[in-house]
């Protein structure tokens, strides 16, 4: 893949909507054309006022809006850091990094059913993966897990661009347990599985995709400094050796993995 | 508009500002974001005789204004800096000096001679100063002796300009720094990071995979300023500033306390153009306060 050329940009809150008690989407924009971004991708978003915070913190692309020349990142509030970025406003400015990383694989010769399994914020760069695959005429199918009904997010989004099946571990919405578990994947052949979430729901996929001899990719969230692949904190170990999650990945496809499946 | 270039040793700057290595890769990736011939010299990822792994995941730990690492050297052997990726670095036009380290002085004069036949690459750092490896690394800079030996071996077989980088895990730093000058470095460069320690409390483990980590960023940069200044005046060769630098007047304080040229670490993770924007900041200030070069400000904290 080409090397997307990478900016700082300082972008305007357009508006931080809240989703839930830990999630807020934040709409972004700038007068400029935003520059070209790819699904899986993600930006390095600095953080302002954080006594705390010195590093900036990695946010995947949810989705880009061309049209409206928005960019949306889900923020999942997990510190100091995040919780500043949660309390942005309408008009405030936020300076990012990006676009960084290498982003899913895209449409190709012969795909034709592609699963999008997410849970937790990483249900994040799936919409906008399942856009770019539904733009280039690949059907996207939507699995999202969640521990309850009121942890899913944006559901309505998700629907634009594809069927959306749902797991609960309580069985408040959709089907109980955990995405492995549901019934779609017995009675539908999938081409490729792109994933994003909690690492144990990432590795259980891995694992069904192994075992199912499905080519299946999963996005990775190693803990990570510079997110240019310059101060080598974020390794992951791979048939190639140590590689850095923020410049060879986020995503990496599952034969690239030393896991144990 | 004051002249910025600086000599160190036989190696000519067009301005003070480096980029402190592990931080700016090969510089290369940093190419999107700043002219890489606009920076003083790009001081590359600590690179030894053979490839190497590094240590495990994780590597890192944020603390309140810097960072713990214990990357460990990861990088894969002289030999392949040599025939691929110094290739790309001479087209962009940008100074490169390689950053050194090994396990016994004969892996750094080994090492060293193979860089020396690098037409493009004027310098070295040996990097005696490195917290993270078991083997060398720190071990030979926290003492006058192991210091001196490296130093020895390497002069024997490298003929450029050769900087020491230093540890600022030390009682007292200058006799590290006399040692060296006395086996013939050009230069001493400091501070490498202090040795640190993270905790989770949950966990109730520590947090980086080898337990400790080399702390840098804006935490260490009082302790680093000291250290330039007594090492300056202990020493007569040029010494290099680095610790916590994040803007122009940070470089600036440096400087006044007798570094002739600065490197920028940590600072790239959080700003990626930090490095022109600190050579262009020390610019204004120098002209803003009459001066017609940096020479006139180098040491004049007494």
């Amino acid at each position: 893949m080409n090397e997307m050329k990478k900016y700082v940009l300082d972008l305007r809150v357009l508006e931080v909507r809240r989703l839930h008690e830990r999630y807020v989407l934040i709409r972004l924009t700038q007068k400029e054309k935003l520059p070209q971004m790819m699904p899986g991708q993600f930006v390095e978003v600095k953080v302002e006022g954080s006594a705390t915070t010195f590093l900036r913190r990695p946010i995947s692309i949810n989705f880009v809006d061309y049209e409206h020349n928005e960019l949306w990142l889900l923020v999942a509030t997990v510190g100091d850091g995040t919780r500043r970025l949660a309390a942005l406003q309408a008009g405030d400015w936020m300076n990012v990094v990006g676009p960084l990383g290498n982003g899913f694989s895209g449409p190709s010769e012969g795909l034709s059913e592609v699963l999008l399994v997410g849970g937790g914020v990483g249900v994040a760069p799936l919409l906008y993966q399942g856009a770019a695959l539904k733009a280039a005429g690949v059907k996207p199918v939507f699995l999202l897990g969640a521990r309850t009904k009121n942890d899913l997010l944006m559901l309505d989004e998700f629907r634009k661009y594809g069927e959306v099946f749902v797991t609960t571990e309580d069985g408040s919405e959709g089907e109980r347990g955990f995405v492995t578990q549901h019934s779609v994947l017995q009675k539908r052949h999938f081409d490729l599985i792109q994933s994003c979430g909690p690492t144990p729901m990432m590795k259980a996929v891995a694992r069904y995709a192994y075992q199912q001899n499905i080519e299946c990719e999963v996005s990775l969230e190693n803990m990570m400094a510079c997110g240019l692949g310059a101060c080598l904190c974020c390794v992951e170990k791979t048939v190639e050796g140590n590689l850095c999650v923020c410049k060879e990945g986020p995503v990496f496809n599952i034969k690239k993995l030393l896991w144990q499946l | 508009m004051a002249t910025l270039n600086v000599n160190i040793g036989n190696l000519k700057l067009k301005n003070p500002v480096m980029t402190a290595s592990g931080t700016f890769g090969y510089g290369l990736e940093f190419q999107d974001f700043v002219p890489l011939d606009g920076i003083g010299a790009i001081i590359v990822k600590g690179t030894t005789l053979h490839h190497r792994e590094g240590n495990d995941y994780p590597r890192m730990a944020e603390t309140p204004m810097g960072m713990l690492n214990c990357v460990g050297l990861q990088n894969k052997g002289v030999d392949y800096f040599c025939q691929k990726i110094y290739p790309q670095l001479v087209p962009t036009g940008g100074t490169y000096i390689v950053n050194v380290s090994g396990s016994s002085p004969d892996d750094y004069a080994e090492c060293a001679a193979r860089v020396d036949k690098l037409e493009g690459i004027p310098a070295i750092e040996l990097n005696i100063s490195c917290p993270n490896v078991k083997d060398g690394g720190m071990a030979f800079g926290v003492t006058t002796k192991g210091a001196a030996s490296v130093v020895r071996a390497v002069r024997e077989r490298y003929h450029k300009t050769l900087i020491v980088k230093l540890s600022p895990n030390v009682t007292d730093i200058c006799e590290i720094a006399r040692a060296v000058e006395a086996e013939g470095a050009d230069s001493v460069s400091l501070i490498n990071t202090l040795m640190g320690m993270a905790v989770d409390i949950e966990k109730r483990k520590r947090v980086l995979s080898i337990g400790t980590g080399g702390l840098s960023g804006p935490a260490v940069k009082p302790v680093a300023l000291r250290m330039v200044y007594q090492v300056a005046k202990a020493v007569k060769i040029p010494v290099i500033g680095l610790g916590g630098i994040m803007t122009a007047e940070d470089a600036i304080e440096f400087l006044m306390c007798g570094a002739t040229a600065i490197e920028i670490g940590t600072a790239n993770f959080i700003d990626p153009a930090v490095t022109i924007k600190v050579r262009d900041g020390i610019n204004s200030w120098l002209d803003s306060h009459g001066c017609s070069s940096v020479q006139e400000i180098i040491g004049t904290i007494r």
